[in-house]
C-alpha cells in the first residue's frame, strides 16, 4: 500500500528542509517531491494532508527504561512501544537494568521477541557493561552484540572501578559497541535524595552535589583519552559536566552526551513540598544548571536529547521522599519540551530533529534519513498544537510525570515505522 | 480572641508570628494546670489522639501522652513495630486505616522527612509533626521559644546560638525558623561538614565554624545531641577532638552572657557535646524544657481542635 502525506515542512537535517509530498511505498520512502507535484488520483491508498505540520525522519529515543522483563506492571515492552509513538519516536533503546538484567543473549533476544509483538516502534536493546550490574565481571559483549544489543551500560548502578571501565571501553571499542555512562560517584552522593543547596537544606533532605556526577565524568573522559574508546555520557544535569564534555570535544575525545527534557526544563525547586515525581537521578538541579545545559545543546556540546523514560509505580511514587524510587517517564512529553528549546531560541527546528533523530542514529551507527529508498521511519507532528499534559491519557502504564496538568505547545500526529502506521492522530 | 485557623501543624515555617504567641500564650495558661493537685481538665473528653511514632522517642512520646490525658483524651500509642509499617503497606495505607477509626488527632514521628505532608494532604483528622527526619520538629521549637520567654520576658533581640550537628538535625532547623520569626538573632555553629549547604541564606541565620565565636554575648547556647555514628561518614575525625572544639564547658561558657540560657533537646551525650557541670549548672534550663514540652503540646492538642 502506498501512502502520501501532502504539503508538510520536510526537514531532514542537512539535505533538505522545503515543503514537500512524500510518497511512501513498500516501506521504504518512494518518492520526495515539491508540494503540488505529485498527484494522488493516479495513487492506491491513503493521502495524508500535512500542510502546517512538520515531517522529519523518526525521532529516536536513546534511553529508556521499559520494565519487562520484570516489572510489567510498571511498563511492558509493548506499553513502552505504544506510549514512545504516541511521543513521535519510531525507535527506542531500551537500558538493560531489567529483572533479569540484560546481560546475556537470551535476554536481549527475548526483548525483541517481545518487541517484534508491539506496535511496530524499533528496539534497541542495550546490554549490560557487567554481569547482573553488580560491577564485579564483564557480560559477554560479543554474544550481547550479536543478539542485537547496540550499545553497553551499567545505566542506575555505575562502574565503580575504574580499572572495569577502562577495560569494558577497551573491549567494548574492539566490537564497535558503544559504552554509556550513568556518571555518578555513588560515595559522593552518599545516599542523597535531592540537588544538594538550598532547596534540600530547607526540605531537610540529603542532598546530592553536582560533583558527584561531574567527577565520574571527569574519570570517564579520562578513559576515553586513554583508549581511545568511544564514550557517551547519559542524562548530563550539571554545568560542569556540560564543561567538561565541551573541553573534551575541543581535544578530540570520541565522547558524546545527552540530556534529558526535565534536566533542561525544571529546577529543584519542582520537589515543592516533597514532590516525588521531581525525584529522579541524576537530580533536578539549580538555575545555572539549567541554562548551561541549554547552552550545551546550542553549542553542540550536548548531542542527543533522550527522555531516561523511567516508568514506576504508585507503590513506588506514593511514598515517603527519601524511599522513593527514582525516575519520570517522558516519551509523551519529550518533543513538546523540545519544541519550547525552539521558541525559546535555545535550538533551530532542524537543530532539535537532529538532537531527538539524526544525532542519536549516527552515535548507535543506525540510519535516520528521509533519503528516497529509506526505511519510511517517519514523524509527523504538528509544532502549533497546544494540548494540556493528562497523564491518565498516557499509552505508558505508568503515570509519573512531572508535567502533569501543563499546557504544552506541539504534538506527533502520525509516527510510521518502515511504511507502517504505528500511531495516528490525524483528523 | 484569636484562635489557630490550621487543621495541621507540621513546621514552624507555616505559622505566623501571631499564630506562635497564641500557642505560646495558651501553653502558659495550660502550665498551671500541671501544678494543680488533680492534673486533669475535661476540655478534651471524647477526643481521639493516635501517637504515630515509626521511630523510637520515649520522651516525645510520653510528652504528648501526657499532655493528651490531662485534657482527658483518649490517647493510643502505635509504634513502628506494632503497626502494620513493615507488612509492605505505605504510609498512606496505614493512614487510610487510621482514619477510618475516626482519630481527632494523630501525632506523627517519622524519620522520612516530609512523611506528616503525605498525612496531612490526604486526611481529615489534624496532623501534628512529633519530627520528621532531619527536616522539622516543630513542638520542640514552641517548647524552647516558651521556655526561653518565660526566663527572658522576651524573645526579640535575643542573641541564640545552636551548636553541633546543624545538619542532621530538625531540632536546629526549626528553631533557626522559629527564633528568628519571633526575632531573636540565631548563630549555629558546628565544622563545615555538618553544617548543609545554604544554611545562612535558606534560614536567615549566621554560621561560624569557632564556638567561642557563637557563643560571644550570647542569652542562649543551645547544644545539639552529637550522634556517634557520624564519625562513620567523615564528618569528624574523634569524639574527642568534636568535644574540644565543640563542647560546651564552663571555658567557653565564659564568652556568654552573664546571664545565659543552657538548653539542649536531650537526651545528652554527657561529657561529649556538654560537660556535666555545665549541664547541671545555674544556667541549665533543660529540665524546664521538658516540663514546657508538656504544656505546649496541651496547647497545641487545644487549639488543633478549635480551642481559643
Ligand atoms: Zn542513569
Ligand atoms: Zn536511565
Amino acid at each position: 500500500m502506498q501512502i502520501l502525506i501532502k504539503g508538510a515542512r520536510v526537514i531532514d537535517p542537512g539535505r533538505m528542509d522545503a515543503l514537500m509530498d512524500i510518497r511512501v511505498d513498500g516501506g521504504v520512502i518512494a518518492d520526495i517531491q515539491p508540494a503540488g507535484v505529485m498527484s494522488p488520483s493516479n495513487m492506491e491508498g491513503r493521502v495524508y494532508e500535512a500542510s502546517g505540520c512538520i515531517a522529519a525522519p523518526g525521532l529516536m529515543d536513546m534511553h529508556v527504561h521499559f520494565r519487562e522483563p520484570g516489572q510489567e506492571y510498571k511498563e511492558t515492552i509493548a506499553s513502552g512501544c505504544s506510549a514512545a509513538a504516541a511521543g513521535g519516536f519510531t525507535a527506542v533503546c531500551t537500558m538493560p537494568n531489567t529483572h533479569p538484567v540484560n546481560d546475556n543473549a537470551p535476554v536481549t533476544r527475548f526483548i525483541l521477541s517481545r518487541a517484534a509483538e508491539a506496535c511496530g516502534v524499533r528496539v534497541y536493546p542495550v546490554g549490560a557493561i557487567s554481569k547482573s550490574l553488580e560491577g564485579k565481571s564483564l557480560s559477554e559483549f560479543a554474544e550481547l552484540k550479536s543478539a542485537g544489543a547496540v550499545a553497553v551500560t551499567d545505566d542506575g548502578m555505575p562502574v565503580r572501578s575504574s580499572l572495569m571501565m577502562r577495560r569494558a571501553m577497551e573491549y567494548a571499542n574492539g566490537l564497535g559497541l558503544l559504552v554509556i555512562s550513568h556518571c555518578e560517584d555513588m560515595e559522593l552522593a552518599s545516599g542523597g535524595c535531592m540537588n544538594e543547596g538550598e532547596t534540600a537544606t530547607r526540605l531537610g533532605l540529603s542532598g546530592i552535589p553536582n560533583a558527584a556526577e561531574t567527577v565520574m565524568a571527569l574519570r570517564d573522559i579520562a578513559l576515553s583519552e586513554l583508549t581511545g574508546a568511544r564514550l557517551h555520557i547519559a542524562h548530563v544535569s550539571t554545568a560542569e559536566s556540560v564543561r567538561a564534555i565541551r573541553e573534551a570535544k575541543r581535544r578530540g575525545i570520541p565522547v558524546t552526551a545527552e540530556t534529558a527534557p526535565h534536566y533542561f526544563t525544571l529546577t529543584e525547586e519542582a520537589v515543592g513540598a516533597y514532590d516525588t515525581h521531581a525525584k529522579m537521578n541524576p537530580p533536578l538541579r539549580t538555575h545555572k544548571d539549567v541554562e548551561a545545559v541549554r547552552e550545551g545543546l546550542a553549542d553542540g556540546a550536548i548531542d542527543v536529547i533522550a527522555t531516561d523514560h523511567a516508568p514506576h509505580s504508585s507503590v513506588e511514587k506514593a511514598v515517603e521522599f527519601n524511599l522513593a524510587a527514582n525516575g519520570v517517564i517522558g516519551l509523551e512529553t519529550s518533543l513538546a519540551l523540545g519544541l519550547k528549546l525552539v521558541d525559546s531560541g535555545v535550538l533551530s527546528m532542524t537543530g532539535l530533529i537532529e538532537k531527538m533523530s539524526t544525532n542519536p542514529a549516527r552515535i548507535l551507527g543506525l540510519t535516520s534519513s528521509l533519503a528516497v529508498g529509506a526505511p519510511a521511519d517517519i514523524t509527523l507532528f504538528s509544532p502549533e498544537k497546544v494540548w494540556t499534559v493528562d497523564a491518565r491519557q498516557f499509552k505508558s502504564i505508568s503515570r509519573n510525570t512531572p508535567f502533569d496538568g501543563w499546557t504544552l505547545k506541539g504534538k506527533a500526529l502520525l509516527t510510521m515505522v518502515g511504511g507502517n502506521v504505528v500511531f495516528n492522530a490525524m483528523t | 480572641m484569636p484562635t489557630l485557623m490550621k487543621k495541621d501543624i507540621l513546621d514552624m515555617t507555616s505559622l505566623s508570628v501571631e499564630e506562635i504567641s497564641l500557642i505560646l500564650d495558651t501553653a502558659e495558661r495550660m502550665k498551671e494546670i500541671s501544678e494543680r493537685p488533680v492534673k486533669k481538665v475535661p476540655t478534651l473528653r471524647g477526643k481521639t489522639v493516635v501517637l504515630f511514632f515509626y521511630e523510637p522517642s520515649t520522651r516525645t512520646r510520653t510528652s504528648f501522652d501526657i499532655a493528651a490525658k490531662r485534657l482527658s483524651a483518649d490517647s493510643i500509642s502505635l509504634s513502628g513495630s506494632a503497626s502494620s509499617v513493615v507488612k509492605g503497606e505505605t504510609l498512606l495505607d496505614t493512614a487510610r486505616n487510621l482514619e477510618a477509626m475516626k482519630p481527632d488527632i494523630i501525632v506523627l514521628r517519622h524519620s522520612s522527612s516530609g512523611a506528616p505532608y503525605i498525612l496531612a494532604k490526604s486526611l481529615r483528622a489534624s496532623v501534628i509533626n512529633a519530627g520528621d527526619g532531619m527536616h522539622a520538629h516543630p513542638t520542640q521549637s514552641l517548647l524552647d521559644l516558651l521556655t526561653v520567654r518565660e526566663h527572658k520576658g522576651t524573645l526579640e533581640g535575643l542573641r541564640v546560638a545552636i551548636i553541633g550537628d546543624i545538619m542532621h538535625s530538625r531540632v536546629a532547623r526549626s528553631n533557626c525558623v522559629g527564633f528568628t520569626k519571633m526575632g531573636a538573632s540565631v548563630t549555629v555553629c558546628a565544622p563545615p561538614t555538618l553544617i548543609p549547604k545554604g544554611m545562612a541564606s535558606s534560614y536567615g541565620v549566621s554560621v561560624t565554624h569557632h564556638m567561642p565565636e557563637a557563643v560571644a554575648n550570647a542569652d542562649v547556647i543551645m547544644m545539639l545531641r552529637i550522634q556517634k555514628e557520624r564519625q562513620t561518614g567523615f564528618f569528624f575525625p574523634t569524639e574527642r577532638e568534636y568535644s574540644r572544639l565543640y563542647g560546651l564547658n564552663r571555658d567557653v561558657l565564659e564568652y556568654a552572657k552573664s546571664d545565659v540560657l543552657v538548653m539542649h533537646p536531650g537526651p545528652i551525650n554527657r561529657g561529649l557535646e556538654i560537660s556535666p557541670d555545665v549541664a547541671d549548672g545555674p544556667h541549665s534550663i533543660i529540665l524546664d524544657q521538658v516540663t514546657s514540652g508538656v504544656a505546649v503540646r496541651m496547647a497545641i492538642l487545644y487549639l488543633v481542635t478549635g480551642g481559643a
